[in-house]
């Protein structure tokens, strides 16, 4: 056996810009791992979005058109008018599934291998939080394939790439605010709340199914919930960048949510004053 | 820094205790759970924490790896202290928790790719790493199996190999043999001990059990939170008065405590 030399031991200085991509990489590769060898996550992600698409919006497709309104051109049919919203939820239960995710490693003891790692603590949440956005995109792509042949796609092939970076800012709010309520979080069990008082409401009460300019004529307090809901804003930035767009005013609310809830994670995950040191999450 | 200085500090840290937890007290709400305790480990040496379920043991050992934040006293690792420096102080600790922390959907190697990362350690050189001290543990065979497929003492023996993945100068067992059975557990401590001989590490073996502790062993008995002995057994032995271990613990606590497992 060979005894470690003097030089073989951490040097006396911080991280270089290399190690920190090792560690960043590190993490998404762990997340994609985690993700591809879950068939049933993988499958169950994919089918939730295409059975609203091939069910929910083919039905309403029949009786229900949309007005013109931006990003649009010209009258849509429902089913394309939903299709961002769906990339969104996509996007919303990936965070959730990454709250999920991050609750069962602190169950299990697997959050501890991260948070005694010498990387500093925002730094490992914010690959985490990365890592999840990573696999939340991946699924979008995967859904817009089997849209495209549905018919639905944008108006210029580039639109797949507009997307692209407000899928990865949308992402990345949703995951932070999943990552936050992970702190929150005691037991896997608790997390059957998070589907009942966060997803639905969030997705329901937004921009997502339907225009707001119909819900601000029927239902003016309902209308005005949406406006107040973070996941209207990542729908409506997801539907301009998908035409090409810039919803500057979404661009700002889900950039500013973003930091928002990432620097609750941060605190939430901080030993010195988060939550678990008072809930005896981490180390339990 | 100037280079002089960088060479005093690095003077320093070679005069430096592995561990050194200095006053280290811990409440959960109005309970106190750690009572001003303190102790060192020194470089390269074995370091027993002994003492009963609820002595305060997994505070302790949470605290020193900053899962919990340390509010009073302070606790440094080779010079560095963990809450103003936790990332110089954590590089240079290995850890073993004991609940079981590997991620049982991955395989062997994939977890120690993993830990690399989260070391600044690349892929390519975190396998010729984790080829190694797998061999080293006896796993070579394993390096591709998932970890869901193995038993508690390959779990726990994988851990211990990835705790040396990033060459740590200190390492951390909770109550690394908890849940095996005899062979398993005597296979555990043989590693460790042997990888500790061989890399110079200095360790700190947290455990209820005494038949744990090796002659040669640093010792620190924490009992309801408190240090209520510390030094070498053999020093213990003799200013208790006691004929063993057992009966020195039982004579500095007042509590029983099991030699071995299921004893």
């Amino acid at each position: 056996m060979t005894s470690i030399a003097a030089t073989d031991r951490p040097p006396r200085k911080g991280f270089g810009p290399a190690q920190y991509a090792i560690c960043l990489q590190g993490i998404v590769w762990r997340e994609a791992l985690r993700y591809l060898h879950q068939r049933g996550r993988f499958v169950s992600a994919l089918v939730r979005p295409l059975v609203w698409l091939f069910i929910f919006a083919s039905g309403f497709r029949a009786v229900l058109g949309i007005s013109i309104i931006p990003p649009y051109q010209t009258y849509v049919t429902y089913d394309v008018y939903i299709t961002p919203g769906l990339m969104a939820m996509i996007q919303l239960f990936n965070g959730m599934q990454s709250s999920l995710s991050m609750v069962y490693d602190r169950e299990t003891g697997n959050m501890r291998t991260l948070l005694v790692s010498p990387f500093p603590r925002w730094y490992l949440l914010t690959c985490k939080l990365l890592a999840g956005t990573c696999v939340g995109v991946l699924q979008v792509y995967t859904y817009l394939l089997i849209a495209y042949f549905w018919g639905i796609s944008p108006d210029s092939p580039w639109g797949y790439l507009t997307v692209l970076p407000a899928l990865f800012l949308s992402g990345l709010m949703l995951g932070g605010l999943g990552m936050v309520l992970s702190s929150l979080i005691r037991q896997l069990e608790n997390f059957a709340g998070v589907m009942n008082f966060v997803i639905f409401p969030m997705f329901f009460a937004s921009s997502a199914l339907y225009p707001l300019w119909q819900v601000q004529e029927k239902s003016p307090w309902l209308a005005t919930l949406c406006w107040l809901n973070p996941f209207t804003y990542a729908v409506e930035l997801v539907r301009f960048a998908f035409y090409m767009q810039i919803d500057y005013f979404s661009l700002a609310v889900v950039f500013g949510c973003t930091m928002v809830f990432l620097a609750g994670a941060i605190l939430a995950y901080d030993p010195a004053r988060g939550m678990l040191i008072r809930r005896g999450g981490a180390a339990e | 820094m100037t280079l002089d200085e960088t060479v005093t500090r690095e003077k320093d840290v070679l005069r430096t205790a592995a561990l050194e937890v200095a006053g280290v007290s811990h409440f959960y709400g109005k309970r106190k759970a750690l009572d001003d305790v303190s102790f060192v480990v020194e470089p390269g040496s074995f370091t027993v924490l002994l003492g009963l379920n609820g002595a305060g043991k997994s505070t302790l050992f949470s605290l020193i790896t900053r899962l919990y934040a340390t509010r009073s006293g302070s606790i440094d690792i080779f010079g560095y202290d963990v809450g103003r420096q936790p990332g110089e102080a954590l590089r240079r600790l290995g850890v073993v928790f004991q609940p079981r922390t590997l991620d049982l959907e991955l395989t062997v190697m994939q977890n120690l790719v993993y830990h690399a990362a989260l070391h600044g350690i690349g892929p390519q050189e975190a396998k010729r790493r984790a080829r190694s001290v797998l061999a080293r543990a006896g796993l070579a065979e394993r390096a591709t199996e998932k970890v869901r497929n193995l038993s508690g003492g390959y779990v726990r023996r994988v851990e211990i190999a990835r705790a040396f993945l990033h060459r740590p100068e200190l390492l951390l067992l909770d109550e690394a043999t908890v849940g095996l059975d005899v062979k398993a557990r005597a296979d555990i401590i043989a590693q460790v001990r042997s990888l500790v001989a061989s890399e110079g590490v200095g360790v700190l073996w947290t455990t209820h059990l005494i038949d744990e502790i090796a002659k040669s062993d640093s010792v620190v008995i924490l009992h309801e939170g408190k240090v209520l002995e510390k030094g070498l057994a053999t020093e213990i032995l003799a200013r208790s008065g006691a004929p063993d271990m057992r009966a020195a613990f039982v004579k500095i606590t007042g509590a029983e405590i099991q030699e071995g497992p299921g004893q």
